[in-house]
């Protein structure tokens, strides 16, 4: 985590947290055109920015982001408080919750793949349990975890990947316009 | 193809597939290869767990709600039960179970076929005869083919 030296003026980090959010925004929008096996599957991309907003400017920024990305994309698909809004918001408020404990890990032994699969299942498990309560009142949803949880493993461990790979790049410097 | 490609993506493409240093590998700290190799044992573990019904091992034979019998579905067998309207025709062969014939109007419970998985049932309403496969426990023992 860069530790700022400077004091920065309070619209730096408005600036940044919406750029961020830009970003995942776009990749939530452009993964919403891929076709999924199964309704609730997807990669899940945006998550990559959310990991690297995590790792480099904390948490508080990360919940920014994400969050601002489930409302603005939302938005932008036409599916704002649709379930699939809710669905997006219970994954998101998990993995958030899960995201501010696997902060606390160890950084030499665990990295960026292990936070990105944690949250990933705890993604699915929010989806599952708020469509268990709401959607689908029967436990039959549950039969869906195996597949659930396989595509969480292997997603979030390309995404953690790809954030870690981001993230051994140097920062982008901030230019506050 | 290389030579095709802009500037930043051979970057990439080299740095990804270039030999020796393995740059994803390097991207792994211990405790993610711990992590994911747990995870994934537990993902495999809950497929079996999930995924699958108790295995069938008797068949029930009800009339009116009454079990007239049950049936090992170790070997192979016919039952006939008195219901209503007639004689219901039960099959057993090894694993599963089926209604053979029925005299029901519209042979509801014969067109649904082999019963293989436990808590499965067929229903011979007009004859009032059930035939269900009971096994052992299952992640969902409360469960049968009736419950959504």
């Amino acid at each position: 985590m860069t530790a700022s030296t400077i004091e920065l003026p309070v619209a730096a980090d408005d600036h940044r947290i919406a750029r961020y959010a830009a970003a995942a925004i776009a990749l939530s929008v452009a993964e919403a055109a891929l076709p999924s096996p199964l309704p609730g599957i997807k990669p899940g991309l945006a998550n990559i920015i959310v990991l690297v907003v995590l790792a480099r400017h904390g948490w508080r920024e990360a919940a920014w982001v994400s969050l601002l990305r489930v409302l603005a994309g939302s938005l932008a698909i036409g599916q704002f408080l649709a379930p699939g809004f809710f669905l997006a918001l219970a994954g998101a408020v998990c993995s958030l919750a899960v995201l501010a404990l696997a902060a606390a890990l160890p950084a030499r032994w665990f990295g960026p793949v292990s936070a990105s699969v944690l949250a990933a299942f705890a993604h699915v498990g929010g989806q599952l349990l708020l469509a268990r309560a709401w959607l689908v009142p029967h436990d039959g949803v549950f039969y869906l975890l195996p597949l659930f949880a396989t595509a969480a493993l292997v997603f979030g461990t390309i995404n953690g990947l790809i954030a870690a790979r981001l993230l051994a790049e140097p920062a982008p410097r901030e230019c506050v316009s | 193809m290389n030579e095709r490609l802009p500037e930043g993506l051979r970057e990439l493409f080299q740095a990804a597939v270039g030999p020796g240093h393995g740059p994803w590998r390097g991207l792994f700290r211990p405790g993610d290869w711990l992590l994911v190799l747990l995870s994934a044992a537990l993902v495999a573990a809950s497929y079996p767990l999930l995924w699958r019904g108790g295995v069938a091992d008797r068949a029930i034979v009800k009339r009116d709600g009454q079990v007239v019998t049950e049936l090992a579905l170790n070997t192979p067998r016919r039952y006939e039960v008195e219901g209503a309207i007639g004689t219901t025709v039960i099959e057993v062969q090894p694993g599963r179970a089926r209604v053979l014939s029925d005299p029901g109007p519209r042979q509801y419970c014969v067109q649904q076929g082999w019963l293989t998985r436990a808590n499965a049932v067929a229903i011979c309403a007009p004859n009032h005869v059930t035939l269900q496969l009971g096994g052992r426990g299952g992640a969902h023992a409360g469960y049968d083919s009736i419950n959504y």
